[in-house]
């Protein structure tokens, strides 16, 4: 597979959101405005190139029988320096994305990818790969954190549009269910054609 | 009191998939028919319930005392994943039937985050005890089952529904997830 297939694929063929169906935890949990989305997907980014990174370098090291425990401990090492770098810099970003900075730690999405691709691939493969993911990730978050935005208080990354409360429910859960199930459906469509 | 305040709040208003989002992928992923999803959350209340117990003793009499809070994400992980293998391994030895009946959901329960979030958030909470923050893994735990199984039996009659084709699988049982979330935050104001 030539380098630029590899970063497409997880930008729409492969979605891990509308796709794979990984990540879905914060995909509807942290989506209540884009801006909240494209924080949570390039946090999530982050991890995801520095874990894939350091998996494909020690690769060789690593005895098979051990492998998941220590990519999880080199994938927490990463989410806790994100954690701690996200409370100092961005307070307010970080209070809203709350538990589910902890969490990308049991994202399927990061585990998936140090154990599916680079634990067998070269580290460059294995950089582009993280990106391409990644962003398809961060832009799945920001269309789902984007839609629900708007439908529910008419604004996006938090300019006013309307200035009227619209389908409040759309911030609120049900509306993360619903957007997401119509966004799959609408993938399914365009990728059919 | 206290404990059936906690119960209610986490069964019903801020119930950890509905309300928290937290477990979607065994919500999604085995909530296909009703047996798995009984079999599932009994495995999820188990497991919960101890490492919640666990990752508390741990927070309390290690990384507090000697200042190690930093490493709160990475221990409470490695014990949740060593937890799993160890509670498989009794449970094999000590009851069969039960083994037979939880066995292949327990692996899958290391990557469930409901279950590292709700041991994170008992930890972040800080009057909660060791009493309190049992009663809460118990009562999110329970509120996991209830919905689960409510889902999964909602998916059993949505087999047998003619869906537009485009939305066949899981766009469909997302709407339906929505609609019951949309019944459940009518719990909301309870407590």
């Amino acid at each position: 597979m030539n380098q630029v297939q590899n970063f497409t694929k997880g930008l729409f063929k492969e979605n891990p959101v509308f796709v794979m169906m990984l990540g879905l935890c914060p995909a509807l949990g942290v989506t209540t405005s884009a801006i909240n989305g494209l924080g949570m997907g390039l946090a999530t980014t982050f991890v995801l190139l520095m874990s894939n990174i350091v998996v494909s370098i020690i690769k060789n090291a690593i005895p098979p029988k051990v492998r998941i425990p220590s990519f999880i401990v080199i994938i927490a090492s990463f989410v806790t320096i994100v954690d701690l770098t996200m409370n100092a810099y961005l307070p307010s970003l970080h209070k809203e994305l709350g538990l589910f900075i902890p969490l990308i730690v049991v994202n399927c999405l990061v585990m998936g990818r140090a154990e599916g691709f680079a634990s067998k691939n070269n580290t460059l493969s294995s950089i582009i790969d993280a990106l391409g993911m990644g962003f398809g990730f961060a832009i799945a978050l920001t269309i789902l954190g984007g839609v629900r935005e708007i439908l529910g208080s008419g604004a996006i990354f938090g300019v006013s549009l309307v200035d009227a409360d619209l389908m409040l429910a759309f911030v609120l859960a049900p509306g993360a269910f619903i957007g997401l199930g119509y966004l799959i459906a609408i993938h399914r469509a365009i990728k059919k054609n | 009191m206290e404990y059936i305040i906690i119960l209610i709040s986490a069964i019903f208003v801020n119930n950890i998939v509905l309300a928290k989002f937290l477990g979607i992928c065994p919500f999604v992923g085995v909530s296909a028919k009703t047996d798995t999803a009984v079999g599932m959350s009994g495995a999820v209340m188990f497991v919960m319930t101890i490492a919640t117990i666990i990752t508390w003793l741990i927070k309390t009499y290690i990384l507090e005392v000697y200042g190690l809070q930093f490493l709160e994400i990475i221990s409470f992980i490695l014990v949740i994943s060593s937890l799993v293998q160890l509670v498989e391994i009794i449970l094999k030895k000590v009851s069969p039937p039960l083994f037979q009946a939880l066995g292949i959901y327990l692996p899958l329960i290391t990557t469930n985050c409901a279950i590292l979030g709700v041991a994170i958030e008992a930890s972040g909470t800080t009057d909660f005890g060791l009493l309190h923050s049992t009663v809460f893994a118990i009562a999110n735990a329970i509120g996991f089952g209830l919905v689960m199984i409510l889902f999964a039996s909602l998916r059993e009659h949505l087999d047998l529904v003619n869906v537009p084709k485009g939305m066949r699988g899981v766009p469909a049982a997302f709407i339906v997830a929505g609609i019951l979330a949309l019944a459940f935050m009518g719990f909301s104001g309870m407590v």
